[in-house]
């Protein structure tokens, strides 16, 4: 039987744009324990940073408050819950539309959502008005030997013809 | 970021160095403006080469460059576009705007 592969780590810091880099890179350190590729880790990179940037920005509006990640390694599955305690979001439905911002006079592209749904599998945002949000997000890292086998079989596939 | 200006093409490059998020990109900002106005080019070039991280910032920065550089008379144009820039550029439509060039 094969082994199930288990891990989990929090962190919980201050809604500084100081930290965002900081949240980033910590969590790409710890999903690269599933060995994924170069692009999967700048999709994770670039997930998270949309969504600490939400928090700060959004959730916040800049006042301090903390910020918190949990994230835990599944197989070969990385789930990361980004969660904050600020304003919440209205109409969670509406925010998630590509180009909707709230804050378009600071050059705010209203991408964050679309962003984290196509660079990640599955996303999902929680969220209650005067209590916070909660964003979950899902990306399985394809095995390397995985990798491998399909690369093979589309060479295979394509000398046949 | 280092920036240099060609006075004969009337070419201003802007070599970007940072991560791009919502952290940097207001530096960035400030002296891209701050050159832009003052050496008021023909055409302003932002090179990606050296830029490993960017997030969906990178995208309200490069448009409202393009907003200012237009309204100066000039153009803008990117460069270099790095396998994340260029996932995020294209994703917001902004490439189908602003041409990409090579430096």
């Amino acid at each position: 039987m094969k082994e199930e592969f288990e891990n989990e780590m929090k962190l919980e810091f201050v809604s500084k744009a100081t930290n965002e880099a900081f949240a980033r890179i910590t969590v790409a350190a710890f999903a690269s324990q599933l060995d994924p590729t170069i692009e999967e880790l700048a999709d994770i990179k670039t997930a998270v940073s949309e969504a600490v940037t939400n928090c700060i920005i959004h959730a916040y509006e800049n006042r301090q408050g903390i910020i918190r990640i949990n994230a835990k390694l599944k197989n070969n599955e990385i789930i990361i819950q980004i969660s904050d305690n600020g304003k919440g979001i209205e109409n969670v439905d509406i925010a998630k539309e590509p180009l909707y911002t709230t804050k378009p006079n600071l050059e705010r592209s209203g991408m964050g959502f679309t962003i984290m749904e196509s660079f990640m599998d599955t996303m999902k945002v929680e969220s209650i008005v005067g209590l916070g949000t909660k964003v979950t997000l899902v990306k399985s890292i394809k095995k390397q030997e995985e990798q491998i086998q399909q690369d093979e079989e589309s060479l295979s596939s394509f000398t046949k013809e | 970021m280092e920036s240099k200006f060609y006075e004969e093409d009337k070419l201003l490059v802007f070599k970007i160095k940072d991560e791009i998020d919502d952290c940097s990109v207001q530096k960035i900002r400030r002296r891209a403006d701050y050159e832009i106005e003052r050496y008021m080019p023909k055409k302003v070039i932002f090179d990606f080469d050296s830029v490993n991280f960017m997030d969906s910032s990178g995208i309200g920065l490069i448009i409202g460059r393009y907003k200012f550089t237009n309204m100066l008379g000039g153009k803008l144009e990117v460069a270099n576009l790095t396998q994340n820039v260029k996932k995020i550029f294209e994703m917001s439509g902004i490439l189908k705007l602003i041409p990409v060039t090579e430096v």
